[in-house]
């Protein structure tokens, strides 16, 4: 291996001489250790590196040896199920081998080499395969069947494929393609940096539903789409994402865990296991990989993790899968991409982030999509993305949100007040909004029920409309609205209440099925619209807040899914009204 | 022997250039001798084959540039450990401080430490009783949390960290538990206060002090929570200790990383903080936790003043992304007289969902605490609108929310300062106050509960 030597130590910034014919992003080892590092720039022969393990008693004079490969992942079967550390390692055979604490120079591969894995082919001898074509199927988990596919740029006839069980390692067929006979292997290696091919991208046209209420009602993501939390810290940017990688619908779940809490990867390690896929289940940890690299491991190995998952992401979702794919928190990663920076004594640009920031996320977000891909049988599948944010002080002109904004196209802003009233999920209704509500109308009106974008949308009026009156009753006070306003704001609070806000600890709430928050929502529009019909009617508004049905609205989000309960609530809701009126009618009459 | 070099170059602020170096390593251990022959120490920073830069602890005064010897010595800074360590006081840099002894190691450990196997993390559940409301109540602490104090200058957050190193306790256990303390940058009033407070409750002798006062080197306070963490980790999960850690004042720590920053000319980022705060600091909290399989756990208890009360201030902001919650001083709580002046609203703990509840404080605890914060919430809502259009402004039910903020002022967050509440006296406190409203309004308790509690006379 070509040897390169070390003239400079700063930290995760390695400078090395003698590196002529190095490649740009190629991954070197450094020092006696072989510590794991990849070339972020080059002039003349020096090769400047940026560390993924800590750089503590590496000094110059030192070599540095040069791969000739990028840093890339390995994608086959045993994926599934794994915690991986930025750059791909296993963290848990880490632990069993190294202790409980992650030492350095540890070289282990990411896919169990000793594991046998069932292969079922589904192509046959003889049969013409091209690139991204299945040839065979590994059940991973009961969850997820792991489709092997030709690796992109091969092609050929099969002139052998195998039944059995193999190692990741052994050839499991051979295709003669024009040049040679290659063997395929249940696993192929990916360059991080580097998009993996689709034959074509679609526009996302289906909710990608999420259980949460706030979310799937008003601020519906896609399938294939992207969105953003931002929020300052202790708003629950933490709990929306578990709760995506919890609930969402897709069929696996890459969760980025980027320079954030080791405890809240240690949450997600020990209750993925127990908690079932409401659509399956199994325990959702049968359809989920976790990168981890928290905030005290290396900064630059940080930055890599990002794309790490990235790739997984895109790997199961050429399978054909639904992928989700959680990054805890893009700011993080924005970070390392500074210090990297600032190391490397480049010109920053806006609060020091270096210029090319924007560019770097509009490409990361670009990897999401909804795509036909490649392989003869034009399957699709789906990779969303769903970033959080952690803005210094919560300020959303952080450089780092700007740039996400430019490019997702759902945003849910959380906000501090809410979170201090701990109203949960703490998403502010005003600021939040959807690019995706139109793309995926149809869906859900067909899906769901035909008035549900209706709904929505007086729904999201209503609480527009709160804000407003909300702003005159501040000025003069609520006894000057009038009375159809104050049944207003207190419907719009019905909405907030006992619809939006939603406690993700408690075993019922946590999850609402579509259908169910339709029914929901149903029921508290009728009781504003009755609300409103009986005002007509001379009825005073007092007695209509009175009623008792409105606690059993507001007990709604316990009731199991079943549609019986809720709609036991909306009949009541009539009967409230009938016997309203009834009274005021013998009122009338006394008089 | 090691080589001398007499090479120094530069002395610029508290870092030291020195020329023609071989074999130094990054991130190595550095003595400097004055011409006096007086020992200063210090760490590499940055290496390349011709130069190293040194940061030196305890300050640059009194280097020259002709005569100074520089002595590398091939190690990390590191911490001589042993049981012995119980009960002694150290100064910033590890040297005792209490004319005892010096330790014999048992062991060597660097004090940066190594990030701890997110695999190997078990998740904090055990519920810490500290014996007050507003904390046990709305922002529980359990072990192996990571849990700040925000605080500003002239707020008595030493009072409550003592209260809380005083009282508390896992419930119905009694276990080895030590107190790690380290001090960056404070008065020997401040420092003495603590010393006082231990030695008067007997906590001196399972405690292990690091101080580094207002007028030692500024840059020693780099290494000295390192070396309280260090200390930690070793009685966690060397000696199956519960050890809680307090380290005061990260504020005048984040300052010393500046002065490195800025003497070495890096790109500042927010306020002329590094833009490495973050994964510095980071290094330092992640150390608090529990290891499956391991007896001991780190709780780590930093506080911080916020410069103008103003948590957005980047040592804030960070330290808040980083631990898991906080808990808030308000001056304007502190003004009405009452104490632990603790604002609850913007006080959070994250990993309380797995600590209370049935089998470790009561099933209704959760609902509770919700309501309260919902209620306070509103409640402080009305206060603001009074102050705009009159008390007399207010809907009937606004006038019982205003009221409600007040009690919860008054008689839950109030307490003495040696007044240790059970967390079930806590509860009862809180049902109590949340009978003054109406039971339609408790949307966030549960119903069963609501039957159970709501009603029951005390």
């Amino acid at each position: 291996m070509k040897q390169g030597k070390i003239i400079r130590v700063a930290g995760p910034l390695v400078v090395a001489s003698e590196c002529l014919g190095a490649k740009m992003y190629d991954m070197v080892k450094i020092g006696e250790l072989g510590l794991i590092g990849e070339i972020i720039e080059l002039r003349e022969d020096m090769a400047f590196i940026q560390v993924y393990e800590d750089t503590t008693g590496i000094g110059p004079e030192e070599p540095v040896f040069l791969t000739g490969k990028p840093l890339s992942v390995e994608l086959g079967p045993g994926l599934m199920s794994s915690i991986y550390d930025g750059i791909q390692r296993p963290l848990d055979i880490i632990r069993s081998k190294e202790g409980d604490f992650v030492t350095r120079g540890i070289e282990l591969p990411p896919l169990d080499r000793e594991k046998k894995w069932g292969f079922n082919p589904t192509a046959k001898k003889g049969q013409d395969v091209a690139e991204g074509d299945i040839i065979g199927e590994v059940e991973e988990t009961p969850l997820i069947k792991h489709k092997i596919m030709v690796p992109e740029g091969s092609a050929g006839k099969i002139v052998e494929i195998k039944k059995g069980k193999f190692l990741v390692e052994e050839a499991v067929a051979r295709i003669e393609t024009q040049k040679e006979v290659k063997e395929l292997k249940m696993f192929q290696t990916w360059s991080i940096r580097k998009n993996r091919g689709v034959y074509e991208r679609l526009m996302p046209d289906e909710p990608l539903t999420t259980g949460q209420r706030v979310l799937d009602t008003l601020f519906p993501l896609a399938k294939g789409g992207t969105g953003c939390v931002p929020g300052p810290f202790g708003s629950g940017k933490t709990v929306v994402q578990h709760q995506l990688a919890k609930w969402s619908d897709a069929q696996i779940i890459v969760f980025v865990a980027c320079g954030e809490r080791g405890n809240e990867v240690a949450d997600l390690l020990l209750s993925f296991p127990e908690l079932e896929d409401p659509h399956t289940g199994r325990p959702l940890m049968e359809r989920t990989v976790i990168i981890a690299n928290t905030s005290n491991m290396p900064v630059a190995a940080r930055e890599a993790s990002i794309y790490t998952g990235m790739t997984i992401a895109e790997y199961f979702r050429d399978m054909g899968y639904s992928v989700a794919l959680m990054a805890d928190s893009s700011s993080r990663w924005a970070e390392a991409l500074r210090e990297i920076s600032g190391r490397m004594e480049e010109m920053p640009g806006e609060e020091g982030y270096p210029a090319y920031l924007a560019s770097r996320i509009a490409a990361f977000y670009e990897r999401a999509g909804k795509v036909v891909c490649l392989g003869s049988d034009k399957r699709l599948g789906a990779l969303s993305v769903m970033g959080a944010v952690s803005p210094p002080g919560g300020d959303l002109s952080d450089p780092v949100v700007q740039a996400t904004l430019k490019v997702v196209k759902v945003f849910w802003a959380l906000d501090d007040r809410l979170a201090n009233m701990r109203h949960f999920p703490a998403i502010n209704w005003l600021l939040s909004y959807s690019l995706y509500v139109e793309n995926i109308k149809d869906y859900l009106n067909s899906q769901v029920a035909e008035e549900f974008t209706d709904l929505r949308q007086e729904a999201m009026q209503l609480l527009e409309e709160e804000s407003e009156l909300q702003e005159i009753a501040r000025l003069v006070g609520v006894e000057s609205l009038s009375a159809r306003e104050r049944l207003v704001l207190e419907s719009a609070r019905s909405i907030r209440e006992d619809f939006l806000h939603q406690n993700a600890f408690h075993p019922q709430d946590t999850y609402t099925s579509l259908r169910k928050q339709y029914l929901m929502l149903r029921t508290i529009l009728h009781f504003f619209h009755s609300g409103i019909s009986a005002l007509e009617e001379g009825e005073v508004l007092d007695e209509i807040l009175a009623l008792e049905v409105r606690e059993k609205i507001s007990k709604m989000k316990f009731l199991p899914e079943e549609d019986a309960g809720i709609h036991e609530v909306y009949i009541k809701v009539d009967d409230a009204f009938k016997k309203l009126l009834q009274k005021k009618g013998i009122r009338e009459e006394n008089v | 022997m090691y080589k001398e070099y007499l090479t120094v170059s530069n002395i610029v602020g508290p870092l030291v250039i020195v020329e023609k170096i071989r074999d130094v390593k990054f991130g190595e251990l550095v003595e400097i001798e004055t011409a006096e022959g007086i020992l200063r120490r210090g760490t590499v920073l940055d290496v390349s084959t011709e130069r190293a830069i040194v940061q030196v602890f305890e300050g640059t005064m009194g280097l020259d540039v002709d005569k100074s010897k520089v002595r590398f010595l091939g190690r990390s800074q590191q911490l001589g450990v042993s049981e012995e360590i119980i009960g002694r006081i150290f100064d910033g840099s590890g040297m005792p401080k209490d004319h005892g002894p010096q330790i014999i190691a048992e062991k060597m450990i660097d004090i940066t430490g190594s990030p701890i196997n997110p695999d190997a993390r078990d998740y904090p559940s055990e519920f810490i009783q500290t014996g007050i409301s507003s904390i046990d109540g709305m922002n529980p602490l359990v072990r192996g949390q990571k849990l700040p104090l925000f605080s500003g200058s002239g707020l008595p957050h030493a009072r409550v960290a003592a209260q809380i190193a005083r009282q508390a306790a896992v419930l119905g256990k009694k276990e080895k538990f030590a107190v790690v303390f380290g001090a960056m940058g404070i008065t020997f009033e401040e420092a003495n206060f603590f010393i006082e407070d231990f030695r008067n409750t007997g906590a001196l002798e399972r405690a292990v002090l690091f101080l580094n006062l207002a007028n030692e080197p500024p840059i020693e306070r780099i290494a000295t929570p390192r070396l309280a963490l260090t200390c930690a980790e070793y009685l966690a999960f060397e000696q199956d200790m519960h050890v809680l850690v307090i380290l005061v004042d990260m504020t005048f720590y984040a300052e010393a990383l500046r002065e490195i920053s800025a003497a070495r000319k890096e790109i500042p980022g927010r306020r002329g903080y590094p833009g490495y705060l973050y994964t510095d600091l980071a290094s330092m909290y992640e150390r608090a936790g529990r290891i499956k399989e391991k007896k001991g756990s780190i709780t780590l208890i930093p506080i911080l003043t916020m410069p103008e009360d103003d948590k957005t201030h980047p040592i804030a902001d960070l330290t808040g992304y980083i631990t898991e919650g906080q808990i808030m001083l308000s001056r304007e709580i502190h003004r009405k007289g009452i104490y632990p002046p603790i604002d609850v609203l913007p006080s959070l703990s994250r990993l309380k969902d797995k600590g209370i509840g049935e089998g470790k404080t009561r099933e209704d605890h959760a609902d509770v605490l919700n309501q309260l914060f919902a209620c306070y919430a509103r409640g402080k809502e009305a206060r603001e609108l009074a102050l705009i259009l009159g008390e007399a402004a207010l809907s009937d039910l606004d006038k019982l929310y205003l009221k409600f903020a007040d009690l919860f002022e008054d008689e839950f967050v109030r307490q003495g300062e040696f007044e240790s509440r059970s967390i079930l006296d806590t509860v009862d406190l809180g049902w109590k106050l949340l009978r003054t409203i109406p039971r339609a309004e408790l949307k966030r308790i549960r119903p069963e509960y609501l039957e159970k509690y709501y009603t029951e006379k005390l």
